[in-house]
């Protein structure tokens, strides 16, 4: 399998990290010798295996639905890197 | 003040106990050997003057009954600490400034351990060097050039050039055991579920886990005591039965049976490795314990499978960093421009390497083919540390293929520095504790460490032959203070 500049652009756009022509074409280099160091996997049958989605053996616990941090307002608007009073401020969405 | 920083942790506690030392003394002997030691480049953030006045502040009205009494502690960037910048050694956060405290360093001050600053890693601990933080890299303090492994790289190298009598790292993959092993320090990683996961920037959730860092595996088990608990703000924290870690070590490990995996003996070991791991199953065989043949025969599949399961999990938690609630903000021209620009310069080349790799294997289409094969795989390697448990107690390995290598060494290759976690990361996957103890030297007289994994919940087992193999091994870790200025 061989991942092309194509791919690499696809898998920008989804992660949301911009890339020029040269970071794409050194990701792609990088990328497919990451990747044809995992194809080892398929020399493996796991035709009738389990996936194992998680180590602990226990199943996770409930509990109840209380609100414990009160007025925290200013706490979560602390390091946001622009804010508007009591909001996050993002580029304009809406024309 | 060199006789005071070069103590063990244990020492230190028992000193300031029998008020031989205060606090004040300890914290300004550790400052000021941190102060003459920036060429290792360990902090990136210090806290000093602050720890000085915590310290005048404990010997005013000490708590002798702590486990940690007025002990000056730095640790990892990794852990938020309230007020107190944490950066994941990421340009993203270089900024944040948390509000609130991770449930394992609050374990610490409430036994009454004193922040000394923040210790220097690979950015969001993704990383076999320290090469990959934004705030440089960090020396060995064993030699000039020499990295100090990682993730956990700044710990390491403050514990090992005492720049901190202790410390705690994260360990994904290895990232705790690696950097143990090549500063000739002693450092565990214990079962998935031990340590609250709250509040430490997030890498691979199903991986991650802290664990501490030491001179000697007694104040290890010390570190391990204070920091292991069970902890509801985080869903995957275990209510097991914490053993008295430090009060229970003992070097009585007579007719314990301890695995030894071929599987391990990988192609291009180096000599030495291989003579380590023959002395490591001597020493063992001295100690009392019934050395057994046994095969982990999915190992050689584990990185492959690591590749997949942690970028996957990282483009997941790292999908957070978007210039809105917190961190770093490029300008953009729009809403969508500003995510990507931001991400593009606020993270670094590995990490967007990693994040590629993790939405690629996640994305329609792909998802079957890597994610959930990789976590059949899994399953497969947890199986067979599984069936090895029903005939040994621990597993003897080394921790890793290699001496510590040069700065820049493997920069430019990400499988060879991968290739640094073969021996470590089969634990993470299986969500085992292991412990990686120093062993022995190189040719070079480079530090080389030997890792005991034990069954789950079990670090009270491997903490015990770890001590009865150390007082066998009696290993002295050359440091002939080069950096000190």
């Amino acid at each position: 399998m061989s991942i092309d500049l194509k791919t690499i652009k696809h898998i920008s756009k989804l992660s949301r990290i911009s890339v020029d022509e040269q970071k794409a074409e050194k990701l792609a280099g990088d990328l497919n010798s990451i990747f044809n160091f995992i194809e080892k996997l398929n020399e493996l049958n796991t035709d009738n295996v389990e996936p194992l989605t998680s180590v602990s053996e226990t199943t996770l616990k409930f509990r109840s639905d209380e609100v414990k941090n009160q007025n925290i307002r200013e706490q979560i608007i602390k390091n946001s890197p622009e804010e508007n009073e009591d909001f996050f401020v993002v580029p304009k969405v809406v024309e | 003040m060199s006789d005071i920083t070069s103590q063990s942790l244990t020492s230190l506690v028992n000193n300031i106990k029998e008020k031989k030392l205060s606090s004040e003394e300890v914290t300004k002997a550790f400052v000021d050997r941190s102060e003459k030691s920036k060429e290792l480049n360990s902090y990136i953030t210090e806290d000093f003057s602050n720890a000085i006045d915590k310290a005048k502040k404990f010997d005013e009205k000490p708590n002798f009954d702590l486990k940690l009494p007025g002990i000056p502690m730095a640790v990892k960037d990794l852990f938020c600490t309230k007020d107190i910048r944490t950066t994941a050694g990421s340009k993203i956060l270089e900024n944040f400034i948390p509000t609130y405290e991770s449930t394992v360093t609050q374990n610490i001050w409430n036994e009454g351990g004193i922040l000394l600053g923040k210790l220097n890693c690979d950015e969001f601990a993704m990383g076999s060097s320290n090469e990959t933080s934004f705030y440089g890299n960090v020396q060995n303090p064993i030699d000039k050039g020499l990295v100090p492994g990682g993730s956990s790289g700044g710990s390491a190298a403050a514990v090992s050039g005492q720049l901190t009598p202790i410390t705690i790292g994260t360990d994904t993959g290895g990232s705790i055991r690696q950097p143990a092993s090549f500063t000739g320090t002693v450092g565990l990683k214990p079962t998935y579920g031990s340590c609250s996961r709250y509040g430490i920037v997030a890498f691979a959730s199903s991986l991650d886990q802290a664990g501490p860092m030491s001179q000697n595996v007694e104040d290890c088990a010390l570190l391990q005591e204070v920091i292991s608990s069970y902890d509801e703000k985080d869903s995957t924290s275990i209510d097991f039965k914490r053993d008295q870690y430090s009060k229970d070590l003992t070097r009585d490990i007579k007719g314990k049976k301890i695995g030894i995996p071929k599987e391990y003996r990988v192609d291009g070991m180096p000599k030495e490795i291989e003579e380590l791991w023959k002395k490591g199953i001597e020493y063992a065989k001295d100690c009392g314990a019934e050395i057994i043949d046994i095969s982990l025969p999915n190992t050689s599949y584990a990185l492959p499978t690591y590749y997949i399961v942690a970028p996957a999990e990282a483009s997941s938690n790292l999908a957070r960093y978007d210039g809105v609630k917190y961190g770093f903000r490029a300008k953009g021209e729009n809403l969508i421009d500003m995510y990507e620009k931001t991400r593009s310069e606020g993270f670094g080349a590995e990490v967007q390497r990693r994040i590629m790799i993790g939405t690629y294997v996640l994305s329609s289409g792909y998802y079957d083919a890597y994610y959930l094969k990789a976590q059949k795989v899994r399953k497969l390697i947890k199986n067979d540390f599984d069936e090895a448990y029903k005939k040994v107690d621990a597993i003897l390995t080394p921790s890793t293929p290699s001496s510590a290598f040069k700065i820049g060494e493997k920069k430019n290759d990400p499988v060879s520095m991968y290739l640094n976690d073969i021996f470590t990361v089969p634990v993470n996957l299986a969500g085992l504790p292991a412990i990686s103890i120093p062993a022995g030297h190189d040719a070079a007289g480079y530090p080389l460490g030997l890792q005991i994994i034990g069954k789950a919940f079990r670090e009270q087992e491997i903490l015990n032959l770890a001590y009865a193999m150390e007082d066998k091994i009696n290993f002295k870790n050359k440091i002939n203070d080069w950096w000190i200025k």
